[in-house]
């Protein structure tokens, strides 16, 4: 097997961001090198191949991007995370704002922005959130629109949704049709998905929340340090920010303008404009 | 006469471990020398959605007590990690260590593949690699790419594991330096410190 050496990278995100506007300069070495030697793999290419086909084949760019964002997700991640959701932060939220939104930033196929919105349905309140979901990749995003997944996967989300405690059975939510669960449309009604890319993109909205969790990991801290900066920015004062349960903000600079509200389940609020 | 030889430049062990590991986990750990100078890096199989008693278990008898690092943690002198559940564990070349959420590998989040191989990639030839009981052939690989960098491979012996598909797949995929029981594991971790002091 070749190994992809540290100039490769440079040479592959260089490219990358100079052709066609995406920047993985500051992505975390490890799973930058995993994910590009996946892409070589499965294409049978070298490094100098994958950095032919790159400029010579502009339409593969959407595939390269497809391959190389991280897109394993499953629903109700963490079901201790989204009974705090449910019994803490929604209703701190609902205190103060019957109607409030959140964004899904690095939604991918769209496993956690339908969780929400079948916690916020069981909530009844579903109707008053104004949900963004987004993504740097559109064919993933395609995926989470259609709102439909592989029956096997199921398994294991059912058994989060049990630990969640949810209401009813997340079968409740879909049906099955040829080998898919194929979930109600309903429920994504008020889901706006667009593209949005994290580390070049401005913000462009305020939110109440953001959940972005499981995605900085791939960032190096100059990168998560930047992209705090963003999400600072996209928060309205005492709004909440949710990451991945083993993520950490307290190596940014923006650190100190959020508290921590649970450490477990890794959420802050900014308290500082 | 020693049956190692050794030296101060190793910076970093690494250990995989599934079915079976345990017992020589808390053993090897219980046992390591006090002040013992390297990092101890640890990727062992375990339930998905339990996020909490394993790192404690570890702990009860350890030495040092047993961290399941944060994303972008510090690789400290003498700290002991363990990859935590249902995240891969990589370590960076700035000296810390990073997360994924990566497809599973050989069915396995974390898998000992990827932390070994990431491992492996950053400490080069300054890398010691240990491979404990495991039904699956996870680590294998890792191994593989340890010894292609110029490490140092030890595995478990085959004949004291509760299962010994792991160490049996490495040794057939790469050389392997020293076939070890865990109370000879020990043994090595007494005569390395003594290089470092």
């Amino acid at each position: 097997m070749q190994d992809i050496d540290i100039v490769d990278l440079k040479r592959i995100s260089e490219l990358i961001y100079q052709k066609y506007n995406y920047d993985f300069r500051n992505y975390a070495m490890s799973s930058f090198k995993r994910r590009v030697q996946r892409i070589i793999d499965l294409k049978k290419l070298t490094v100098d191949g994958l950095l032919k086909r790159l400029n010579d084949t502009p339409s593969f760019i959407n595939e390269f991007l497809d391959e190389l964002t991280v897109n394993v997700t499953e629903m109700f991640r963490d079901p201790s995370f989204w009974r705090v959701m449910r019994e803490e932060i929604i209703p701190a939220i609902l205190l103060n704002h019957k109607q409030f939104k959140i964004w899904h930033a690095g939604c991918s196929s769209g496993e956690e922005v339908l969780s929400m919105a079948i916690l916020l349905k069981e909530m009844g309140i579903l109707n008053s959130v104004q949900l963004y979901a987004t993504d740097l990749d559109v064919n993933i995003m395609e995926r989470a629109k259609m709102a439909t997944y592989p029956i096997k996967n199921m398994e294991l989300n059912e058994k989060n949704y049990i630990r969640f405690q949810g209401a009813g059975a997340l079968s409740d939510y879909y049906k099955e049709e040829n080998g898919m669960a194929v979930f109600n449309k309903d429920l994504l009604a008020n889901v706006n998905f667009r593209k949005q890319d994290l580390v070049l993109g401005e913000p462009f909205n305020k939110f109440d929340l953001i959940l972005c969790r499981n995605v900085m990991i791939y960032f190096n801290q100059t990168l998560q340090n930047e992209v705090l900066k963003k999400f600072h920015e996209s928060l309205f004062k005492y709004g909440y920010l949710a990451i991945g349960s083993k993520e950490s903000l307290i190596w940014c600079d923006y650190a100190n303008r959020f508290i921590v509200v649970n450490n477990e389940e890794k959420i802050y609020k900014k308290i500082k404009d | 006469m020693s049956m190692f030889t050794l030296n101060n430049s190793y910076k970093a062990v690494v250990i995989g471990g599934s079915a079976g590991s345990f017992q020589g986990v808390v053993k090897i750990l219980a046992q390591l020398p006090k002040g013992f100078p390297l990092p101890i890096i640890m990727a062992l199989h375990r339930l998905k959605h339990v996020r909490h008693g394993f790192i404690e278990a570890l702990s009860l008898k350890s030495v040092v007590p047993v961290v399941e690092p944060d994303d972008k943690e510090p690789i400290k002198k003498g700290g002991v990690y363990l990859a935590p559940a249902n995240y891969h564990l990589s370590v960076e070349l700035g000296n810390n260590f990073s997360l994924s959420t990566e497809e599973m590998m050989n069915n396995s989040r974390p898998a000992i593949d990827i932390t070994l191989g990431s491992c492996a990639y950053v400490f080069k030839d300054k890398l010691i690699g240990i491979l404990l009981s495991g039904a699956n052939r996870d680590g294998a690989m890792g191994m593989k790419y340890i010894k292609d960098r110029g490490g140092l491979t030890i595995v478990q012996d085959p004949a004291e594991c509760m299962i010994d598909t792991m160490p049996k797949a490495a040794m057939a995929l790469t050389t392997i330096d020293h076939v070890l029981k865990v109370d000879q594991i020990v043994e090595f971790f007494k005569e390395l410190d003594k290089h470092y002091r």
